[in-house]
């Protein structure tokens, strides 16, 4: 007997490209989770979040999507040692605001805090802090995976550590995980005191973050759309947890001024005539907001949603990019002359991206299919331009796996199989794990077919 | 202050437990599946740090359990000030037409055994002369349609009983509520292509905290249900009978 509700929905990641139908079910509990799995009739699975990564890395077809974002329950959590245990569906803001108050922050966390616990361990995601935090799934310590067999089994590093490994990272292919155990990070407070600097080139960029090595955070906003001696010229910001005392002078900060124009330009606002991003109006956006920060350093405290996620203030702003969507083209490369190449692609390609985030990693590679590794990362967001964007993009995969990089599998939404294998080389170590816990590949997803990462 | 939530695992139930624990009551969850109930428990006392506990609870195989359960939950938590008849089992209409053993589970979750549950917690309420009663039933009650009358029936009664329930015990200072749910973001309406809004859990039970506080007797969630019921009520029958609803 049928108990759970399926219904064919339209599924899209943060994108909104490529959109499917999937049939879903959203259950409410642990166990009709169970159930909605027992069910699946032969169909492939696969778990899906809040659909914050990019493109179709949370979707499946042909297949049953099971919607986890309801699995919300919080477990268990131990006052003193800030370990937590709570189920998939938590997302990482509800964390900040129960915990905070108690002096625990997340230990890592994206540019968004509407994703999920599950989400953010089926990506192993990186923060502003990979140097000094290295990913989220470094600040896991078990969890609890539904299996391909029906069976629920509890991983950490001490026990079926092989499960755990090709877990954290692993895009949602070796199962659904229930819960998990996190260990959460002491702060004073929620405020982060810091510091942004505009800079006019790589090369400043390059020095300046050699300079911020005891900054727990960076991250800079580059303006990719000039080319020529202003190539590369940007924002840098880079900060650190306000102690109580610091936390007291919270003030309006350069950087609120920066998140209010994005704002007023994702609103549509700014651009009156033109409410689609296209090259002109992403230029002047990006004119605008280099401008609008003096030149040199300026010292704030301000509170930690500016300074993380500064654009959940505008829900929905993906929808900005219009019916087509949108692709974000997320690389790490550890050459930083490779970065100097790809800003020139782009910008000669007069395919402009609205934002582009620059960082540098730690030096941690962690292996499977996490992204991070030790070198330099550029995030930009594409309007859809179709078959000529696909096509440069293409160009930047080349240069990418030339010097040993590799594109964000989050964030993507159209990777060759071929070029997938060149960035990691390590995947089918990844692949022997997961064959194992799922032999028949019950789990598998839009991106693992097209990548070849499960049977069938 | 303790709130006993009865069919503690529904979206609506957990939404509504919130808010009351972030208001500092006690919460008593009450569930056929006593390990999420545990868990949702575990849930409120990490998130609010109240004082919460799953129980065990079906609601109509053991009617005699109901007193049981109600002075297990005072005796653990304290006296209930607000008791939400949460649980609810829309079951399939086919299904009910062609086996009524079906039918009948349908009626006896959806009236019978919330009348027990509410005798159960009036009695109590009534000899302390303090209390809340808040049923949740649906605008499927308003009026008997072909696709799911077996709900819908046992909805209607249930809003009538806790008409009368209302009046009997308006005079000992207990206070009944009785919400009519129209299209809630719940696996009741997952399926529906609805065309008509869906409101979230979160948000009918802000509604519904607030309503309770304010001794609301009866209302509407999304309040247009109110105006999409009274245009449904004033059609005549025969006209009815051929929109095949
Ligand atoms: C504005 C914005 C900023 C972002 N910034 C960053 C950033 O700074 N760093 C970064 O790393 N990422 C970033 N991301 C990407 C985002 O953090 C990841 O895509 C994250 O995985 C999304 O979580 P989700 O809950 O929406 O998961 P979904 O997108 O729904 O799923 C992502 C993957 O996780 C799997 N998954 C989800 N839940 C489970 C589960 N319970 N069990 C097993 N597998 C599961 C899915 O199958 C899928 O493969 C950003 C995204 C946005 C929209």
């Amino acid at each position: 007997m049928t108990t759970t509700s399926w219904a064919s929905k339209p599924l899209a990641g943060w994108g909104r490209y490529p959109i499917v139908e999937a049939l879903c079910a959203r259950p409410e509990s642990q166990s009709q989770t169970l159930n909605a799995f027992n069910e699946r009739e032969g169909d492939a699975v696969l778990a899906h979040g809040f659909g914050r990564s990019y493109g179709d890395a949370a979707l499946l077809s042909q297949g049953r999507v099971v919607l986890t974002r309801r699995l919300k329950k919080m477990l268990a959590f131990d006052e003193t040692s800030g370990v937590l245990r709570v189920e998939a569906g938590v997302t990482i803001g509800e964390l900040i605001e129960v915990f905070l108050p108690r002096g625990w922050f997340v230990p890592v966390v994206p540019g968004t805090q509407f994703v999920s616990v599950g989400g953010a361990i089926g990506c192993n995601i990186h923060g502003k802090n990979h140097g000094h935090a290295g990913c989220f799934g470094d600040h896991v310590l078990s969890m609890e995976v539904l299996l391909a067999s029906g069976e629920v089994v509890r991983c950490s590093r001490a026990q079926h550590d092989d499960l755990f490994w090709a877990t954290i990272g692993g895009m949602g292919l070796t199962g659904i995980i229930l819960s998990a155990e996190i260990q959460l990070q002491a702060v004073e407070s929620g405020a982060i005191e810091m510091e942004s600097i505009r800079f006019n080139n790589l090369d400043e960029f390059f020095q300046i973050s050699e300079e911020s090595t005891d900054y727990f955070h960076t991250v800079s906003w580059i303006d990719c759309v000039k080319g020529g001696s202003q190539m590369g010229r940007g924002i840098f910001m880079r900060g650190r947890h306000a102690s109580a005392e610091q936390a007291a002078t919270l003030s309006e900060g350069p950087l609120e001024r920066v998140v209010e124009l994005v704002q007023r330009a994702l609103d549509g606002r700014a651009f009156e005539s033109n409410l689609l991003l296209n090259r002109a109006t992403i230029r002047l956006f990006n004119e605008a907001y280099y401008h609008k920060h003096p030149a040199g350093e300026l010292h704030s405290v301000v509170g930690y949603e500016p300074f993380f996620f500064p654009l959940d203030a505008v829900e929905n702003w993906n929808y900005v990019y219009g019916k087509r969507g949108f692709l974000q083209y997320q690389m790490v490369v550890p050459e930083r002359e490779a970065v100097r190449d790809i800003l020139k692609v782009i910008s000669e390609s007069k395919m402009a991206s609205f934002l582009a985030v620059i960082k540098e990693f730690g030096d941690q590679d962690h292996g499977g299919l996490s992204f991070p590794c030790g070198g330099t990362t550029l995030a930009l967001d594409f309007p859809n331009f179709g078959e000529p964007l696909l096509a440069m993009m293409e160009r930047l995969d080349a240069l990418v796996a030339e010097v040993g990089g590799r594109i964000y599998l989050g964030k993507d939404a159209r990777l060759s199989a071929e070029m997938f294998r060149r960035m990691y080389p390590t995947w089918e170590a990844w692949r022997e794990v997961r064959d194992r816990w799922d032999p028949q590949g019950v789990f598998q997803s839009d991106l693992s077919r097209r990548l070849g990462l499960t049977p069938g | 202050m303790t709130v006993l939530i009865l069919g503690a695992t529904s979206p609506i139930a957990q939404a509504v437990a919130d808010v009351y624990a972030a208001a500092g009551l006690s919460v008593a969850l009450a569930a056929r599946d006593v390990e999420e109930a545990a868990r949702a428990a575990s849930d409120l006392r990490i998130r609010y740090g109240v004082e919460a506990q799953g129980f065990g609870f079906d609601a109509c195989d053991a009617f005699e359990r109901h007193a049981t359960l109600v002075s297990e939950v005072e005796e653990a938590l304290g006296p209930i000030d607000v008791a939400l008849v949460a649980f609810g089992f829309m079951g399939d209409q086919q299904a009910s037409e062609d086996d009524f053993e079906k039918a009948r589970r349908v009626i006896e979750i959806n009236y019978t055994g919330a009348v027990s549950v509410c005798e159960a917690v009036a009695r109590v309420m009534v000899s302390r002369g303090a209390g809340s009663i808040i049923g949740l039933s649906s605008v499927a009650g308003e009026r008997g349609r072909a696709s799911n009358y077996f709900y819908g029936s046992a909805k209607g009664a249930l809003t009538l009983y806790l008409q009368g329930l209302r009046n009997r015990l308006a005079s000992k200072n207990v206070h009944v509520m009785t919400v009519k749910l129209g299209f809630i973001d719940t696996p009741m309406t997952f399926e529906l292509e609805t065309g008509i809004p869906v409101a979230s859990p979160k948000k009918a039970a802000a509604a519904i905290f607030q309503a309770q506080g304010r001794g609301v007797e009866t209302f509407y969630y999304p309040r247009f249900w109110g105006g999409i019921m009274g245009v449904i009520k004033s059609i005549p029958e025969k006209v009815f009978k051929r929109l095949s609803l």
